[in-house]
């Protein structure tokens, strides 16, 4: 009991504070590759490519002056921010990063906790989640915030059903609730996973699912709660400082938790793609090694003078993360770690990806879209689903 | 442990209810209410009932609730005045109320002796799998009820809202 | 480990279902009027449930489940209804709504 308690504070802790730093990096990951698709450096001056920014953020925006307008409801207006931060950090409490692992004698789950009904969980969290957008539009007192919030509250409704419906038919598959039995179910090989394993593969169910989890998150092209050009900034206008960034960082959490979500529910968790005989283990080995070599390679041939020490240093720390991979002892639970945090990373980028590309939606397009097809689509998907897993088995 | 949960969110679940009909903004009422289900959610877990726990949230809490905000956002609804309130409805609602509370907690106290008590894993059979067998075997006719139910109501829904637009 | 009577629970939901009739009576706004009954519904909700922990059966949570989809119908008339009633009076108290036509 007391080794329960010790090893759960432990793992909240980790879970935490690597998922904080992610969050901040995670902005900075998704600057950088905006400015490239832009064709444009992005940050640059705080540190080495700019490394350093999210931390000059966060100084930046912890010592701004906290605004707060007269005219606002005051304690809505103060407790919507920490809502929807709180509620978009919650979800992660059931999200399985890997297997069991053994440290010390001791033997835990990579997860704070396993619940039954774990798809339910998150679903239900991520249908509060409206509220911190809503009472903030609402308790701004301001008409941009207004429409903002009534926007997204409208937005996540519609689009919640198609998400629940298209979580359903993976569901039906694997037969359980719980996430973690969910991953187990798709060991083996990538067409094992849900999103290619018969009777009827859920590659549509995984569109319709990231198609839902754009809106869900509030993310171009469905960014209509704050589009900028019609609302200033929807829902967080009135906002400033820290209450800002708790906005921000609830968006970015949201979006880490649906990108688990897609990856456990359909790409099979932490399973690599093909069976370790087949040698899969080697993979991130040969990955880190390769990255390695081309910052050696550009080391030795530098573009740059500050380049000369910084590339060679960063190929020796590629490299010898991929000898890590190599050690017997801690492939165990690296390995899972590394295949899940390589396909959220994957879905992390198609968000970025889709931001730096698509234009925003008009909102009767959006909601025609999520009613007049999306919703057909995902239960139509259901139906054909539930009909061949009842007729094979 | 049981007590202390119980009657945390007990006493939450009344204190919120209490302040549902308190308040006089609509948006004030709202929250109380959401309080009301999300601790109503926990007792649910108490006795056993995992998926009516997450159904609570998801469909009271999640949807339920956010269309009340919606509408009360989007009518703008300001706080109630007081002057309205009718002294006959006091005058014989509150005396009434009380007395249906106590037959209740005297039939209550009398069908349910102290020793009939619950705690916590005491109830199993409350899982998603139990609740959908008996969904699609006992109750298959209440559920397509339901269903039908359900899309009457959003027929209706679309007709009104759609009148309003011309 | 202490116990919970199965009787606190049901004092709950009666406690929890005369507030709620009490909004409903004393209430003149019709969207707190809704509100109560949304909240009389909960309470039921906790006794179906605590009478199948009390049976061990599965079956009030079913009827909890059916309570919660028959109130999902009725948000969506009644609050369709509420909105065409504003757009013809804005007010939203009941008490002003007292014909069929203007």
């Amino acid at each position: 009991m007391d080794s329960f308690i010790v090893v759960s504070l432990i793992k909240t802790v980790m879970v935490f504070a690597v998922l904080l730093t992610t969050l901040a990096y995670l902005q900075w990951v998704e600057r950088k590759v905006i400015a490239h698709i832009q064709v444009r450096p992005g940050p640059y001056v705080v540190g080495p490519h700019g490394l350093l920014q999210p931390l000059a953020d966060v100084v930046k925006l912890l010592t701004k002056e906290d605004v707060r307008p007269p005219f606002v409801h005051k304690a809505l207006y103060l407790a919507a921010p920490f809502m929807a931060m709180t509620l978009a950090l919650m979800s992660i409490c059931v999200i399985p990063f890997g297997p069991v692992i053994r440290v010390g004698g001791v033997s835990t789950w990579m997860q704070l906790t396993d619940l039954n009904i774990g798809v339910l969980f998150v679903l239900a969290i991520s249908s509060m989640g409206v509220y911190g957008v809503a009472f903030a539009g609402w308790a701004s007192n301001n008409k941009y915030a207004l429409l903002g919030g009534l926007r997204s509250s409208a937005q996540m409704i519609s689009y919640e059903l198609p998400m629940s419906i298209a979580i359903a038919s993976p569901l039906l598959l694997s037969n359980t609730l719980s996430l973690r039995t969910l991953v187990e179910s798709q060991a083996g090989s990538f067409w094992h996973w849900n999103v290619l394993r018969g009777p009827f593969p859920q590659i549509f169910a995984f569109v319709i699912f990231l198609i839902s989890a754009f809106a869900e998150t509030n993310r171009i092209p469905f960014d209509l709660p704050e589009a900028e050009n019609e609302l200033v900034a929807g829902y967080h206008t009135e906002y400033s400082s820290m209450k800002f960034a708790s906005f921000f960082m609830a968006e970015y959490s949201n979006m880490i938790t649906v990108s688990s979500m897609a990856v456990l529910l359909f790409l099979g968790g932490w399973m690599a793609p093909w069976p370790v005989r087949y040698g899969s283990s080697i993979v991130p080995t040969v990955v880190f090694a390769f990255a390695g070599l081309i910052a050696l390679y550009h080391g030795v041939h530098p573009a740059r003078r500050r380049e000369r020490y910084s590339l060679p240093a960063t190929g020796i720390v590629f490299l010898a993360i991929a000898a890590i991979f190599l050690l017997p002892i801690v492939q165990t639970w690296l390995l899972p770690l590394f295949w899940f945090c390589a396909k959220v990373g994957a879905i992390l980028f198609a968000f970025i990806w889709i931001r730096g590309t698509l234009p925003r939606f008009r909102y009767d397009q959006l909601m025609g879209f999520t009613w007049k097809f999306l919703f057909p689509a995902a239960i139509l998907n259901l139906l054909v689903t539930g009909f061949l897993v009842a007729w094979v088995s | 442990m049981d007590v202390i949960l119980f009657l945390v969110f007990a006493l939450f679940a009344v204190a919120c209810a209490i302040n549902v009909v308190v308040q006089t903004h609509p948006i004030a009422s709202a929250i109380s209410l959401i309080g009301v289900m999300a601790s109503l959610a926990v007792l649910y877990l108490l006795l056993g009932a995992e998926f009516i726990a997450a159904a609570q949230v998801i469909v009271y809490a999640g949807a339920i609730m956010v269309l009340f905000v919606f509408v009360i956002m989007l009518l703008n609804a300001g706080a109630e005045s007081k002057s309205g309130r009718s002294l006959v409805a006091q005058a014989l609602g509150v005396p009434s109320l009380v007395a249906l509370l106590g037959i209740l907690a005297f039939f209550v106290q009398r069908l349910f002796p102290r020793e009939s008590a619950t705690h916590f894993g005491g109830f199993t059979g409350g899982t998603a799998k139990a609740v959908g067998k008996a969904l699609f075997t006992t109750y298959l006719l209440p559920f397509e009820a339901t269903s039908i139910l359900i899309l009457i109501a959003i027929v209706g829904a679309i007709v009104l809202a759609y009148k309003e637009m011309d | 480990m202490a116990a919970v009577p199965i009787s606190w629970f049901l004092t709950l939901s009666a406690v929890l279902f005369v507030i709620g009739a009490a909004g409903f009576v004393f209430r003149r706004n019709i969207i707190t009027v809704f509100m109560s009954i949304e909240l009389m519904l909960n309470a039921v909700n906790l006794s179906f449930v605590t009478f199948a922990y009390q049976f061990k059966k599965v079956d009030g949570h079913l009827l909890a489940l059916f309570v919660m989809v028959v109130a999902a119908a009725e948000a969506a008339v009644g609050l369709a209804i509420i909105l065409t009633v504003f757009k013809r009076r804005p007010s939203l108290n009941i008490d002003e709504v007292n014909s069929m036509k203007n």
